[in-house]
């Protein structure tokens, strides 16, 4: 059975050349639906990897009670002086605890790609705020001084937005800032912001003492309890959230990546449908123009079955051939390009697209599902071939 | 002479719509081992599909075709394709070689079936080759064989598994008087120097001469001219 299927297989490989259009748009739409499909999850674990990156188990951020997002939130300065005594902070070695106010607000930026604008997260910190962020670096210049108009940019601003070269003035809005750091945050969302003292940040917005997070460092991740309870006994204090680094992003990402993922698979899946009735047209095309072949092997004593895995070896081939293009071209062309979107706070999240193994798994998977299914059929029909076509003139 | 078939009462019908079409009616025949007939007749006198039901490529409405002893008509399919593959080599009219195959894959084709190693294979598809005059063509494919080498190679992929019976319809169809009388001398020298049995349908009076004895099929009965093979 191995020898026949062998033959058998190859030949019909080695016929390819004769049906080389429609072989080359099956091996093509599967090729489209599989990079479709690898691009959505590409995105999705792209942008999962710098989400999951950041935020820390013993970082705690205060939000105002329902608010969910930085934007949505207000806070006192009366509220983050209570805060600075609170158990569970971590202090510094002079002593002075770890929180950092922070103010987010989303300015506008050109894109160095399309040159058109797009919103940027731009935050006002407090002088602890680098180390509120476990992989903080600076990696060039150095930090702003408080009450000038001095930023720091993270790295993927400098990728995604013009103008945020170290030692440039860069107008924003109608207040013109001078860039003198640019630093590094391991990959994480911060990366996608620009920093800047939260009393001029404060001042220049007209937000008076307000703000919209407070960071704390955990003495450790369990101090967070700790936290709740004092924040629960003071009136000034009993309508925050408070919530766990990491957690906060994860909650921020979940959404999005849904959506990612549930545009992303039933596209494909309606594309592998597409996919499928051009895998079945072409094997069934296959099996009509060798039918005197085939009907001449069953007369010579080759199995039906073995004619029906020829077929089937034939779709599978194809289709995984379709595959590996589309995961290679998507691999080439986007693993690792950077793309931004909007995070939680309608301003760009900087991130990279991510070629997982499980990604191309998937795809290939999909790949090898659209052959058998277009071959299934024309494989039937291929050990069920009348003997008697073997006096077919063709 | 022993015989090799014993066909009796053999009746082929097939349904046309509500009409049925009758080719023939109990027909019965044998055929020895070591004949070399050639079948005659008219268009839609049954010779094609007779020789269809000696290969076990078709069965008959009623009747049975037994094969040194083997009720060829009632064996599954399974079975019918492995007796086919042991005892019958085929030749067609337009050649039926697989286009993309060589000369020599093509011939080996029957090979794969059987339990030879690689290097019997190679034996015994040199040997075929050598046997129509053919082995200087071994890594031609199809296309670049002219009409009557082709057929040549369809003859040596009919005998390299050695069966005993070669079934050939319309084997000079479509060659050339030259190429067909090389053909046929080649069939007959099949039959009287290895003792294949040949069953041959031919509309050509003068390929049929090649044969040791003609039959002319008409309306469903043989009517048998014992001739001098040319």
């Amino acid at each position: 059975m191995f020898k026949q299927t062998g033959a058998i297989s190859m030949m019909n490989l080695r016929s390819l050349p004769q049906r080389a259009g429609m072989s080359l748009a099956t091996v093509l739409s599967i090729a489209l639906v599989v990079a479709v499909l690898l691009g959505f999850l590409a995105m999705a674990d792209g942008f999962q990897k710098t989400v999951d990156g950041t935020g820390s188990e013993d970082v705690a951020v205060i939000l105002r009670g329902g608010s969910q997002a930085e934007l949505n939130s207000v806070l006192s300065a009366d509220q983050f002086r209570v805060l600075e005594t609170a158990p569970g902070v971590a202090t510094d070695a002079r002593g002075d605890p770890l929180i950092s106010g922070e103010l987010y607000i989303a300015v506008d930026g050109i894109k160095r790609d399309l040159g058109t604008e797009a919103n940027l997260p731009m935050r006002g910190v407090g002088e602890q705020a680098p180390h509120l962020r476990g992989q903080f670096d600076l990696v060039a210049g150095r930090m702003f001084q408080p009450g000038t108009n001095e930023i720091i940019v993270g790295e993927a601003v400098l990728r995604a937005f013009v103008g945020f070269e170290l030692g440039e003035t860069i107008r924003i809005g109608s207040n013109e800032w001078q860039v003198v750091g640019l630093f590094s945050t391991g990959g994480t969302v911060f990366e996608s912001e620009v920093w800047a003292d939260i009393g001029v940040v404060q001042n220049l917005y007209q937000r008076g003492s307000a703000l919209q997070s407070i960071r704390v460092r955990l003495t450790s991740a369990d101090a967070i309890s700790d936290l709740e309870a004092f924040a629960e006994a003071d009136p000034r204090l009993n309508e925050l959230d408070i919530l766990n680094e990491r957690e906060f992003f994860a909650g921020q990402s979940r959404t999005l990546n849904t959506i990612i993922r549930l545009v992303g698979w039933p596209l494909s899946i309606v594309m592998a449908i597409g996919a499928f009735a051009g895998a079945w047209n072409t094997m069934y095309s296959s099996v009509d123009a060798r039918m005197r072949e085939i009907a001449t092997l069953r007369a010579i004593g080759f199995s039906g079955g073995a004619a029906a895995m020829g077929t089937l070896i034939e779709a599978l081939i194809l289709s995984a051939l379709g595959g590996l293009l589309g995961a290679a071209a998507v691999y080439l062309l986007f693993n690792g390009a950077s793309a931004s979107t909007l995070g939680s706070g309608f301003t760009q999240v900087v991130f990279s697209f991510s070629v997982t193994g499980g990604s191309v798994m998937a795809g290939m998977i999909m790949a090898i599902i659209i052959g058998f299914l277009g071959g299934l059929v024309p494989a039937i029909r291929s050990a069920s071939v009348p003997l008697l076509t073997v006096h077919r003139s063709d | 002479m022993d015989t090799l078939y014993e066909l009796t009462d053999l009746s082929k019908r097939y349904a046309r719509g509500k009409e049925t079409i009758t080719i023939f009616e109990e027909l019965t025949m044998t055929i020895p081992q070591g004949d070399f007939i050639a079948i005659m007749g008219p268009s839609g006198s049954g010779k094609t599909t007779l020789l269809n039901m000696l290969g076990g490529i078709d069965r008959p409405s009623s009747g049975s075709v037994v094969c040194e002893g083997v009720r060829v008509d009632r064996l599954s399919e399974g079975k019918l394709a492995q007796w086919r593959s042991q005892h019958v080599g085929f030749i067609f009219q337009f050649y039926n070689l697989m286009p993309t195959l060589t000369a020599a894959q093509n011939v080996e084709l029957p090979l794969l079936l059987t339990k030879l190693s690689g290097k019997q294979r190679k034996e015994r598809v040199a040997t075929a080759l050598d046997i129509v005059g053919l082995a200087d063509r071994k890594g031609h494919r199809p296309r670049q064989l002219s009409g009557g080498q082709q057929q040549r190679v369809a003859i040596a992929r009919a005998i390299v598994a050695d069966p005993k019976v070669l079934l050939c319809d319309e084997p000079t169809g479509d060659l050339d008087r030259v190429s067909a009388d090389e053909i046929l001398e080649t069939l007959q020298l099949l039959n009287k120097e290895l003792g294949k049995t040949i069953v041959m349908v031919t509309h050509d009076p003068s390929a049929a001469k090649y044969a040791q004895r003609e039959l002319h099929l008409d309306k469903g009965r043989f009517i048998e001219q014992v001739q001098e093979s040319v």
